[in-house]
């Protein structure tokens, strides 16, 4: 026999390391109790932890549902958890929820702004996400009007008759610039579109629905309220905010005088007013300017003044991407041999844009939270809802639930743009990492 | 938030030049900007976008005109539009079909929408009476909720026809704003709310109290007047709404809550424990409530006023929605009751209405003590008691002129 008695023949099962130095022990060392002021810290932060939530889970939870005022409510929570207890009235988001979200939209109606909302997520997919089919990007193009039409009703021939601008935008600039050159075509581009909105649109529009009147029952603004009402502003913002700021920032950039005047003179001026002052020109203001019985709707006022306002922003924030890029891509470019439009589209703007992404989507969340501010006009969005359904004395004294809910829809908006813009930005990384 | 006077009429006695203008918002009788605003009439066609059509009936006529000038000689169209466009706001309501009635955007008991977007209160009311009155149909109103700054502008700018919407009838909104307050519907006044715990028994004896006090409002300059003419001093706590206000107050920020009496009593409604709190007796404004329209069409103005009128009347001879059909059918022994209800006499008629038009309105939502009731009354969880709005014959202010 062999001397090897001491080797062993066979292998020892694998033993667990040592407590302290896997799993959560070890993930609560290491993040939790490193050292003395971070164990005290530590400590610290779930005592506050812990009072925070001891507050507020039983008022989120004990609650009631059911009761129709906030006298009841107090008796169906005293009744269910005892004569010192106090919780949320959720019951107010049961009978009004439908109004938050949808303002006075008639009730029989709602599958339109539901189905424009849905459509709006299909429009924006190809946008959000290249691998999609690039067919979807025809619903893209069409969803503005089509979005219109939905919400506001009315006959179709009213954007048909606005897309046929557009049309006729794009084919003189495609057709006419070998009859007029560059400028000439561009210059046709945009006046043959006005034109045709001032003169003709209204009139072929008539004609059309006389001819063929098809149309749906049309809902005017001053139902529109709630959340529907901030989604409608907050996206016509943010879709159009976007290329009139890159317009914008080109414009501040360019060197033909009149033009750079003109966009900065626009971005100083509306950077330099609060926002609730281009509403309150919109709402009060202007209906001095307008004659008198002019039907220059509410919603759109403040649509084109939120538009407006976020454009500048914008404007500024494309720039810092601009600034942000070597020289050298701009001589990259120009060494290609690529006109303006074509160096800006293909090497310039892409990169630009990457770099400014997160400030976009800042600036993006920021404006639909502004959207709030139009309560201060009277408009009922929902905060202004909040309060109209105070005033009903059945509800009067409830304002934790409503701004809850309220913050929470607001949240789930914002915290999705938010993520958005983090993938946007993992998927275009080009660095080293 | 009922009296807030907004920015502006302490502010308006200067509508000299353009800028001027511009700068008080409220301006609407300005002539050089007036001039302006006419001058750009040209732009209506393309500016009157969305499905909505044109407001006004009367204008159609001069719109037709204008869709073929559009900007080319839009300036003489427009001179000539305005001399026509500026009389006639019944006419326009008649045309239009419905009634656009400017309200708060909320307050308990006198402007609210229900569950199902349907707006009630007390002040909502009036609107349907006058819908009621001048279109046969109290369901024919719209409303443009309005806030304490953009109020006036939406009745100068011609945005709605009638402004009901706890608006303290003061000089300055009357003269210098230039609208015409047609009455009173409801005679309130500031008071105070404390915590009885605080043992006070008279707004004397709240020397160096905190008080939580809206911002921007008549409230505010109103207790400043009063504790200055009292010696004694105080401590405001500014704050934005009667929401904040109450959240403020029961949180112990501030000892006394003060704005008007009937929003303190809404207020005080809402407490778990609405009997630890106590009112004080003093009342230390006037705040005569009460509908509006704009200056220079009486027509509108008489129409408006009367409708009140007949309300209150209605209430003080005794005729309520439970024996008005029966009274309207064949006239009776009161020859005023007779001349109210149209079964004798024509005054409809000098109004440009029919001979049942108060009846109407009174149909629409009972008389006013019915209204006051329904909305506002002692059985309501406001509760409010009748006091200086009972009618003249029992004590109160509530007087409507014979209808004769």
């Amino acid at each position: 026999m062999t001397n090897t008695s001491y080797v062993r023949t066979e292998m020892l099962p694998e033993k667990a390391p040592p407590l302290a130095q896997a799993g959560a022990v070890k993930w609560m060392r290491e993040n939790l109790f490193s050292s003395i002021p971070n164990a005290i810290l530590t400590l610290l932060a779930l005592f506050f932890l812990y009072k925070a939530l001891a507050g507020t889970l039983p008022w989120i939870f004990q609650s009631s549902m059911t009761a129709d005022s906030l006298g009841g409510c107090r008796d169906a929570i005293k009744a269910a958890y005892g004569e010192d207890a106090s919780g949320a009235c959720w019951a107010v988001i049961r009978e009004r929820y439908h109004q938050l979200l949808f303002g006075f939209y008639p009730s029989e109606l709602y599958w339109r702004p539901i189905l424009a909302f849905v459509l709006m997520l299909v429009a924006i997919a190809p946008v959000l996400y290249d691998t999609l089919p690039r067919r979807i990007l025809w619903l893209t193009a069409v969803y503005p009007f089509l979005a219109f039409w939905l919400l506001w009703g009315g006959s179709v021939w009213l954007p048909i008759s606005i897309i046929l601008g557009f049309v006729i935008g794009g084919l003189a600039a495609v057709y006419l610039s070998n009859l007029l050159g560059t400028l000439g075509s561009t210059l046709a581009a945009i006046l043959l579109p006005i034109l045709w909105w001032m003169l003709l649109a209204g009139v072929f529009a008539d004609a059309m629905q006389s001819i063929l009147p098809i149309g749906i029952e049309s809902v005017e603004s001053a139902m529109f309220g709630g959340f529907m009402l901030s989604v409608t502003i907050g996206i016509t913002g943010i879709a159009l905010s976007l290329p009139i700021g890159i317009f914008l920032a080109l414009g501040r950039q360019s060197n033909l005088l009149i033009i750079r005047s003109l966009c900065i003179g626009f971005i100083e001026f509306i950077r330099g007013v609060p926002l609730i002052t281009l509403l309150f020109v919109a709402s009060t203001l202007l209906n001095y300017f307008l004659p008198p019985g002019t039907n220059f709707d509410i919603i759109l006022r403040v649509m084109i003044m939120v538009t407006l306002f976020a454009s500048a922003y914008m404007a500024e924030v494309i720039r810092g991407g601009l600034a942000a890029l070597p020289k050298g891509q701009y001589e990259a470019a120009d060494a290609l041999g690529l006109d303006y439009w074509k160096s800006m589209r293909l090497i310039i703007m892409p990169q630009a844009l990457k770099i400014a992404i997160p400030s976009i989507v800042s600036n993006f969340i920021g404006l639909f939270k502004d959207t709030t501010l139009v309560s201060i006009i009277g408009l009922l969005d929902p905060i202004g809802l909040s309060n109209a359904i105070r005033a009903d004395s059945n509800w009067n004294g409830i304002v934790w639930e409503l701004y809850g809910f309220i913050a929470l829809m607001f949240w789930v908006v914002c915290f999705s743009m938010s993520r958005y813009s983090m993938y946007l930005e993992r998927k275009l990384q080009t660095g080293h990492s | 938030m009922r009296s807030d006077a907004g920015i502006l009429p302490e502010s308006a006695s200067y509508h000299r030049s353009i800028g001027d203008c511009v700068l008080d918002l409220m301006v609407r009788n300005c002539p050089n900007l007036r001039a302006l605003g006419i001058s750009m009439r040209g732009t209506k066609t393309i500016l009157a976008f969305g499905p909505k059509s044109s407001r006004k009936g009367t204008d159609h006529q001069e719109e037709v005109k204008m869709k073929k000038s559009v900007f080319l000689g839009a300036l003489t169209v427009a001179g000539l539009a305005a001399g026509l466009a500026s009389a006639g706001t019944m006419d326009d309501v008649k045309a239009k079909g419905f009634l656009q009635c400017g309200v708060s955007t909320g307050l308990v008991g006198f402007a609210a929408p229900d569950a199902n977007g349907e707006w009630d209160g007390f002040d909502v009311s009036v609107c349907r009476a006058i819908a009621a009155a001048v279109l046969g149909d109290a369901k024919a109103v719209k409303f443009t909720p309005t806030t304490g700054k953009t109020r006036f502008t939406a009745l100068a700018s011609g945005e709605v026809d009638v402004l009901a919407r706890n608006t303290t009838w003061t000089f300055s909104r009357d003269v210098d704003l230039k609208f015409t307050f047609i009455g009173v519907n409801y005679y309130d006044g500031q008071g105070f709310m404390v915590p009885k715990a605080l043992g006070v028994a008279s707004a004397k004896d709240l020397d160096g109290a905190t008080v939580c006090i809206q911002t921007g409002t008549t409230t505010e300059l109103n207790l400043a007047d009063y504790f200055r003419a009292n010696n004694i001093k105080y401590e405001p706590v500014p704050i934005e709404t009667n929401a904040e206000a109450q959240q403020q107050y029961l949180a112990g920020a501030c000892d006394v809550y003060t704005t008007d009496a009937s929003g303190l009593a809404a207020t005080r409604a809402t407490f778990e424990n609405p009997g630890d709190h106590v009112l004080l007796p003093e009342i230390i404004s006037k705040e005569p409530l009460g509908p509006l329209v704009r200056h220079g069409d009486d027509q509108w103005a008489d129409l408006v006023k009367w409708t009140l009128n007949a309300l209150i009347s209605a209430e003080e001879l005794g005729v309520t929605s439970a024996n008005l059909a029966e009274m309207s059918k064949a006239p009776g022994n009161n020859p005023e009751i007779n001349r109210l209800l149209g079964t004798e006499g024509d005054l409809g008629s000098m109004l440009g209405l029919d001979k049942a038009w108060a009846a109407r309105a009174i149909a629409a939502g009972g008389n006013y003590g019915e209204i006051f009731a329904r909305n506002i009354g002692e059985a309501t969880s406001i509760g409010l008691a009748r006091g200086l709005n009972a009618q003249w014959a029992n004590g109160g202010l509530i007087y409507s002129p014979p209808f004769r």
